[in-house]
């Protein structure tokens, strides 16, 4: 038999007919590329750790056919991950891991035009809560000593913290809103060296993710005060909350991979199955009590929901932090 | 001695045949990717985390150690041989590295690097295990003030750095101050200097994107302009026996240079704000300044290529230190490889110590290990480097143009930086033309991010009041002594100026 030229076009069309709808029937959809991993976080924070430990336990386990390719663009507190995400030219192949900034920098920043809304929600991986932490040194044990310290000091009192409008100066804002305090606060480029200085006595208090003063509290130098969570931490089951006191103040900073606007809904299916894997599996819920963060599983539509309600929340928290300041 | 048990258990763990062997192959994967322009030690050691997890995490830090190790040793290479750093660390080295490869004499200029950076890695060892609790505590005492008056110290100890012609250099400064101000204020929380409204700069300019238009592009264009495409490099021999008198004129005319960046590397690399290119930086000045052969620095000096070499190798050990102890990171790499003992379950911090010695002693074990395997394998490269700079100028000089784009893209994954590369390149090679120093501004970027922010944190603390910086007790001094250097050449030019009127 002859193998003419179209003869062979023909099979090759017609395999291709047969294997197509069998290949996505078994698979669904599947990445044709590396994926672009994008960090909305500079090399080292807490954003980044969790996202090379995600990308740790898919490539430990095999879990995508295409590597995922962890980019860090924290650059403008996000806004060049944000502004990377909308005008990705492959929508597919792009998610991003977030903090609260996802949040924030759309509302200080409007000229980016950026509207989260549009994003593709993926997978909650966990909430971060916040703790207000003195030096031992300090001889304050309790948050009523603490806010009778800064009372006192009247505006000497010198906290730490990522930046104005980052999370940990809204929490502040709020709580000297709700005490009355007066801070001077001495912004850091990063939790990590807000708690270095801490452990320095470089400043007297912080608020910080219990991951990066734990290393701190464990030996003993760093004493957590309050902690702005929804109820009592199980990792520190004595530290009274700010809702316990009577005011009606929680926050978290989010840990969530999200897609790209304009993702198809099949690849948003696939990363939300593979995200999935991750979040039950025993690496994660390892690390989720280890650095004593909360689990907040959502479906798309709960997370779209809390979006808007975050957006808000955000909206007037900021609005108060610029009003007050 | 119980630090000697602890370290002796330390190396032996260290030597066991899966230890040892993935410090060979780290090392010799640091080496080169250290030697790419662009790529520093931090992408190797992001690249290749994942790999770790194959492995206990003693054996997963000892062999991202060694590629830390490697990569120090790598920068040096392209440093001297093509005038490119191959790491924002290794920008000193090409101060001296590249006029020696130009006089023919790149060999020992890598064997100086090498033998460099052995001693100095060796120094930072001994401090590290003799005094590890108790330089954390020094480290801490470090708060914003004090890191500003280093910095000081540090734009001080440069100010000879450009020649004699000051309002050039001055003008360079500047110009590198101005582009570190570009992408977000910290301070305030905005964006800045976001020029024409290109989201790329909201990311900031970086060094490397600066150091690879200058030095890959900019001297680029310079020397092939000079030369009109003839061969620069005069014929660069390696031979046996010109390595062995190599050895001993490094040793002979490079051993103050060495001291002098290993103590220094190793005091500002334990400093979590600074690091190990504020190290290298500061002890070429150093060396510079305390040289009775000043005149040859910028020329060809082996004081030169080893000073800034010894620092950033006690400094790449020395900014492990408050990451093990305060589980803070003294640099980008650090920072990925604190990510990494999250990962593997540790707690970095005052307790890794105690509740994890066999894994602490076992680094700092492998630290000694990598080390000597780093200046081994190094040795054994240079002939195949001497043997690249052979290659007639007209193929070596496109292969640079490429792997400074590559490189370039590499580090960070984005076009904005290739055009920005692309421009400094040519900025570059208008500047040199117009007799500007381009060192100044190259200093500036790496030193300006660390002052600004402190100096503004300072005055906060201190509610507006500059004599912060005089009146605490480490702060204090330092700043007298950087106000004291920034004034001397003043002073001498003064004098100068004087004196021919006088006559």
């Amino acid at each position: 038999m002859k193998l003419t030229k179209r003869m062979f076009l023909g099979l090759a069309a017609s395999t291709a007919f047969v294997a197509m709808p069998l290949a996505a029937l078994a698979d669904g959809w599947t990445p044709k590329r590396p994926i672009d991993f994008t960090i909305m976080a500079g090399a080292g924070g807490g954003a980044d750790q969790i996202a090379r430990f995600v990308q740790s336990v898919v490539e430990a386990n095999d879990m995508t056919n295409r590597p995922l390719i962890p980019t860090n663009r924290g650059g403008g507190s996000g806004a060049e991950a944000l502004l990377h995400l909308k005008d990705a030219r492959d929508a597919d192949h792009t998610i991003m891991v977030t903090l609260n900034s996802f949040y924030t920098t759309p509302i200080r920043q409007e000229g980016l035009g950026i509207d989260i809304e549009t994003f593709t929600p993926i997978t909650m991986m966990g909430v971060d809560p916040f703790v207000l932490w003195v030096h031992k040194d300090s001889g304050i044990t309790t948050f009523e000593e603490y806010v009778a310290k800064v009372q006192e000091m009247d505006g000497d009192f010198v906290m730490g913290g990522t930046g104005s409008g980052q999370e940990d100066s809204i929490v502040i804002a709020a709580m000297s809103d709700a005490y009355d305090l007066k801070i001077k606060y001495i912004p850091y480029d990063g939790g990590g060296a807000v708690a270095k200085d801490l452990a320095g006595k470089q400043i007297m208090a912080t608020v910080n993710n219990p991951a990066e003063a734990k290393g701190f509290y464990e030996a003993g130098e760093f004493v957590p005060l309050l902690a702005f969570s929804d109820e009592r931490m199980p990792a520190y089951p004595d530290v009274p909350t700010m809702k316990e006191k009577g005011h009606d103040f929680s926050y978290y900073n989010q840990r969530a991979i999200v897609g790209a606007p304009g993702m198809s809904a099949e690849a948003a299916a696939y990363y939300r199955e593979v995200f999935g894997k991750v979040y039950k599996g025993a690496d994660w819920q390892g690390y989720l009590t280890a650095e004593s963060l909360s689990p907040l599983p959502m479906d798309e539509g709960e997370t779209r929901a809390y979006w808007s309600v975050q957006v808000e929340n955000h909206r007037k928290l900021l609005s108060a932090l610029e009003g007050g300041s | 001695m119980e630090v000697l048990t602890f370290l002796t258990d330390g190396v032996l763990l260290a030597l066991a045949p899966t230890n040892l062997f993935l410090i060979l192959i780290g090392v010799t994967v640091g080496l080169f990717i250290g030697a790419m322009p662009g790529l520093g030690s931090v992408n190797g050691v992001a690249i290749l985390l994942p790999i770790t997890f194959l492995v206990p995490p003693a054996s997963a830090i000892i062999f991202l150690a060694a590629i830390y190790y490697g990569a120090m040793y790598g920068g040096a290479i392209s440093s001297v041989t093509l005038g490119i750093p191959g790491a924002s660390t290794a920008v000193a080295t090409t101060f001296d590295g590249r006029p020696l490869a130009l006089k023919g004499r790149a060999s020992l200029a890598l064997v100086t690097a090498a033998i460099a950076s052995f001693i100095g890695g060796t120094v930072a060892n001994i401090f590290f295990t003799l005094f590890a609790p108790l330089l954390a505590f020094l480290a801490l005492s470090f708060g914003p003030p004090e890191i500003f008056a280093l910095m000081l110290l540090a734009f001080a100890t440069f100010v000879g750095l450009g020649g004699d012609d000051i309002p050039k250099t001055i003008f360079s400064i500047c110009f590198g101050l101005v582009l570190a101000t570009v992408g977000f204020d910290t301070i305030s929380g905005e964006p800045r200097l976001v020029l024409f409204d290109i989201p790329g700069f909201l990311r900031g300019i970086g060094f490397i994107v600066l150091a690879i238009g200058v030095y890959g592009i900019g001297e680029m264009l310079w020397t092939i302009e000079q030369t009109r495409g003839e061969i620069t490099t005069t014929n660069p021999k390696m031979t046996v026996r010109g390595m062995a008198s190599d050895t001993k004129e490094a040793i002979r005319d490079g051993w103050k240079g060495t001291w002098i960046g290993s103590f220094i590397g190793f005091f500002v690399g334990i400093l979590p704000a600074a690091g190990a290119t504020p190290g290298s930086l500061m002890s070429y000045g150093v060396a510079k300044m305390v040289s009775r052969r000043s005149e040859e620095f910028g020329q060809g000096s082996v004081d030169g290529v080893a000073a800034p070499e010894a620092a950033n190798n006690s400094a790449s050990t020395g900014s492990m230190l408050p990451m093990l102890t305060l589980g803070i990171p003294g640099s980008p790499t650090t920072a990925i490889l604190l990510g990494g003992m999250v990962i593997w379950g540790l707690t970095p911090g005052p307790r890794l110590f105690v509740d994890e010695s066999e894994f602490v002693w076992g680094l700092i074990g492998s630290f000694y290990i990598s080390n000597l395997a780093a200046l081994l394998i190094n040795l054994a490269f240079i002939p195949l480097f001497i043997w690249m700079l052979r290659m007639p100028f007209t193929i070596l000089a496109p292969l640079i143009f490429v792997l400074s784009i590559v490189g370039g893209f590499a580090a960070a994954r984005s076009m904005h930086d290739i055009w920005l590369i692309v421009i400094f390149g040519i900025a570059a090679f208008f500047m040199r033309k117009f007799d500007y120093p381009l060192a100044p501004a190259v200093l500036a970027i790496v030193l300006g991010p660390i002052a600004e922010p402190t100096l503004r944190q300072s005055l906060l603390l201190s509610s507006g009041d500059p004599m912060i910086f005089l009146t605490r007790p480490i702060a204090g001094p330092i700043t007298v002594i950087a106000v004291i250097l920034i004034l001397l050449p003043a002073i001498k030019l003064l004098r100068k100026g004087r004196r021919p009127s006088e006559a």
